[in-house]
């Protein structure tokens, strides 16, 4: 066995050693035809598809436009960010609560847009936070982030959140088991006291907003990827493992021991069967919802105390394993919801399995162990069949809706086209270098749009002009319309695209909101009209309610601030047009900047440092007299005797005028 | 005229930018494009006819009166004082009640296609922005500019014949 992972470790370092050494002089030749037409996109013209790529380590999401390549936003989910002030306004704090406290970055991994009879549907896309376990939900009429649903008593929360047809569920599982309930014990006792739990969060079919429903508690292995049933296997979701020999150390080695280890099979449900039969124990435990409210743009935040554990001893028919060859990582299901293809990282064939095959295994009760009250059918019982030899490292599968998938490569650095039936291997085609996913638009539903496929690759090297040591991770665009795959173009992404998810524009682009309406603005500090426009003390709290439009804000002269003092200021963006946010920076403002869009409040709270007189302006241009959009805050010493004033044009208020 | 609304408009971001591009190669075409020269009194716009009635109703001016605080008051006083927009005083004795709710709801083709409304754009140098009020309640701002006329110069409603 180690023989077998040496050797593999010995074939990783000779190719990519020969992939990387040659790929320069192939570039050329690898781009056949008018690739430059087909991926260009005029001036002016839109491009077909939205790809929602993950950040990875920026822990945000961008969106690009697909044939191009163009970046179009990025937009925050898990980490702050200066640059609008989210995670630093007082309305977006919140989003960022957690039972560990304020947590202000994350690692986000896995894109899943909100489906309606296992097609997009353009209303939500959901994102995982691994580090600390998080969903986040971002509304696709306003591409923001409005709700983020921390995951209890899981570490790593890797295998997330996969989404089901009708977007009943999202589901993931921990990819580090952890003792539950947390306690101080000794590392070595792993076995004894860390578990795993597969968590099934629902999603309002309204709202979209997500809820814990119940968690089942499994054996202390390392949940990776998932992906839900469709079709006929709707109901069902599956899970890969690895480490299912329970490591602790040296994973890397001592996690790759088996031959095999185990997909998870959960019938939820069954499962909901269960919990409205009473079987869930209910556990105290404490995680956070954070609530964007769509009309004040403030974010709350609530402690949640209870989880509702299921667990498959007490629960027979509702969860099963089934032998996946090597450390698998990837699990997809083709669009008929016949065929899960599970990827063994270490192996180099790749286990197809039947979705009727499993249920008739299951029926009679052919299995071959059982493990933690869990039936372990026969590998061979629930086969489709074996795809020998694609490649090298196997990640993740996609299909194009006419019966043929594309499984990433990482080891091989290729993308590889096979038949899903007949399990044969129709075209292969290299990236550069070592692609992790791969996303073709609608690729993982039950009618894939299919015509492009982008494989985000993990190592960049000598694609783009250097950088320095870090670079720019790589995306390559094909072109799949055809029998063989042909490269179209490859662009540099940001942070490190794990998986993306690709939505024909015309499913998103008609909901996009232009501004918010002001008459629907309820932020308690709202200014509807500059004759709103105010200051006012509540002790060492001062309150600005101010309001920006082309090319003023207002009040912009402000006088009795004092050292001591916490100034908010609450800046209402009065514009009614689309593209006009404004923005609010001031000296020495320890935070950040805002950007208010129209019809929208934010608040930036300033502490000011030293008496003088302080300068403010808008940060986004906005209108020819941009630059005049500016303002003054005069600070005076504690304990002076200055009054509060504020003004504009002249036209200065007092507290008594209010 | 036109060098100058151009000028105007776009001078400032060609200058800074340094595109160098001719007009026609920048993006705001709405607001380059050679405006068809239209001296229709009403403006440009759906609103073609507005029935005025006297007394002034009452509900109208209470909700215009609403609207223009919350989405016209930061650039138009109630007087003849420009600040950022014209002041407001007199505005129905000088334009169309047509031209007045088409500027308020199709701001952007006035200022592309409308002469007088060019004029402003000159004078003032702040676009106009679309602040989104519907026909119905740039009625209610008219009506509110009526009762406004009365009470900041005595008379209202002279440029219905213009």
């Amino acid at each position: 066995m180690k023989n077998l992972f040496i050797a593999i470790l010995a074939v990783m370092l000779i190719s990519s050693v020969v992939y990387m050494g040659c790929s320069r002089k192939d570039a050329s030749s690898i781009v056949q035809g008018n690739a430059a037409s087909e991926a260009y996109v005029p001036p002016g013209e839109y491009d077909e598809f939205y790809a929602f790529m993950s950040g990875g380590f920026s822990g945000q999401i961008t969106a690009y436009g697909l044939p191009s390549g163009r970046l179009l936003k990025e937009i925050p989910v898990f980490s702050v960010c200066p640059e609008n002030g989210y995670g630093f306004s007082e309305e977006t704090k919140a989003m960022f609560q957690t039972s560990y406290g304020d947590v202000p970055w994350d690692d986000s991994h896995h894109i899943e847009l909100s489906q309606t009879d296992g097609e997009f549907d353009g209303r939500w896309l959901f994102v995982n936070a691994n580090n600390t376990p998080r969903i986040a939900r971002v509304d696709l009429s306003t591409f923001e982030t409005v709700e983020i649903l921390e995951i209890p008593d899981v570490a790593g929360l890797h295998c997330a959140p996969f989404i089901t047809e009708n977007s009943e569920y999202l589901v993931s599982g921990t990819r580090f088991s952890v003792p539950i309930p947390q306690e101080d014990v000794s590392i070595s006792t792993y076995k004894e006291n860390f578990k795993g739990l597969i968590n099934y969060v629902s999603v309002d079919e309204e709202s979209g907003e997500m809820e814990l429903s119940f968690q089942i508690e499994m054996p202390g292995f390392n949940y990776d990827l998932a992906r839900n049933g469709k079709g006929k296997s709707h109901g069902w979701s599956f899970l890969t493992t690895y480490n299912s020999e329970q490591a602790y150390s040296l994973l890397e080695v001592n996690a790759s021991q088996r031959d095999k280890d185990l997909l998870a099979i959960v019938n939820w449900k069954k499962a909901e069967e269960y919990l409205a039969q009473g079987k869930a124990n209910t556990r105290q435990t404490s995680y956070y919802h954070n609530l964007m409210d769509h009309s004040s743009h403030i974010a709350e935040s609530t402690e949640m105390t209870t989880s509702q554990i299921l667990t498959p001893a007490d629960c027979p028919g509702m969860v099963y394993f089934i032998p996946v060859p090597k450390s698998p990582h990837g699990c997809d299901v083709d669009p008929t919801g016949e065929y899960i293809v599970g990827n063994g990282k270490l192996s180099a064939d790749m286990s197809i399995y039947s979705f009727d095959k499993l249920m008739a295994a299951i029926e009679q009760e052919d299995f071959a162990d059982e493990i933690a009250g869990i039936p372990v059918i026969n590998y061979e019982s629930g086969l489709h069949g074996i795809l020998t030899k694609p490649g090298l490292g196997p990640l993740h599968t996609e299909f194009d809706g006419k019966g043929n998938a594309y499984t990433t490569f990482f080891i091989s650095s290729e993308v590889v086209k096979w038949d899903v039936e007949e399990l044969e291997v129709l075209d292969r085609q290299s990236t550069f270098y070592s692609p992790g996913h791969l996303v073709i638009p609608g690729g993982e539903t039950r009618k894939p749009f299919g015509k492009y496929l982008v494989a985000m690759n993990k190592i960049t090297k000598d694609r783009y002009l250097p950088t320095g040591p870090e670079l720019a991770h790589s995306a390559q665009l094909f072109d799949i319309s055809g029998e063989k795959m042909r490269l179209l173009l490859d662009f540099p992404t940001k942070g490190e695209p794990h998986y993306a998810q690709a939505i024909p524009a015309d499913l998103v682009q008609p909901n996009a909101l232009k501004f918010y309406p002001i008459e629907d603005n309820t932020h308690p500090y709202v200014a509807k009209g500059e004759g709103q426009a105010k200051v006012e003390r509540n002790g060492n709290e001062v309150h600005v309610s101010m309001t920006a439009i082309r090319s003023h804000l207002a009040p912009d002269n402000i006088e009795g601030i004092k050292l001591g003092d916490e100034v908010y200021f609450h800046v209402t963006n009065l514009e009614q047009d689309w593209d006009v946010p404004h923005g609010f920076a001031i000296q020495g403002a320890n935070n950040a900047e805002i950007l208010i869009m129209p019809g929208q409040t934010r608040t930036l709270k300033w502490q000011p440092r030293r008496v003088g007189v302080f300068a403010f302006y808008c940060t986004d241009f906005c209108s020819a007299l941009h630059q005049e959009m500016s303002g003054y805050v005069r600070v005076s010493p504690s304990g002076s005797d200055v009054p509060l004033m504020w003004g504009l044009n002249d036209e200065n208020h007092s507290e008594e005028s209010l | 005229m036109m060098i100058k609304y151009v000028f105007s408009v776009l001078g400032l971001c060609i200058l800074m930018l340094g595109c160098g591009g001719s007009a026609e190669d920048s993006t705001n075409s709405a607001s380059v494009e050679e405006p068809e020269v239209v001296a229709d009194p009403r403006g440009v716009g759906e609103v073609k006819n507005v029935t005025l009635k006297d007394p002034l109703e009452e509900d109208r001016i209470s909700n215009g009166k609403a609207i223009y605080e919350m989405k016209c008051s930061a650039c138009h006083k109630l007087t003849d004082q420009r600040v950022v927009g014209p002041g407001w005083a007199g505005v129905t004795n000088n334009r169309r009640p047509e031209w007045i709710m088409n500027m308020i709801t199709n701001v952007d083709v006035m200022l592309a296609k409308d002469p007088q409304a060019q004029a402003l754009l000159e004078e003032c140098l702040t676009r106009m922005p679309n602040q989104g009020v519907s026909i119905g309640d740039a009625r209610d701002i008219l009506e509110f500019m009526r009762q406004n006329d009365l009470d900041q110069v005595g008379s209202k409603d002279q440029a219905i014949n213009n």
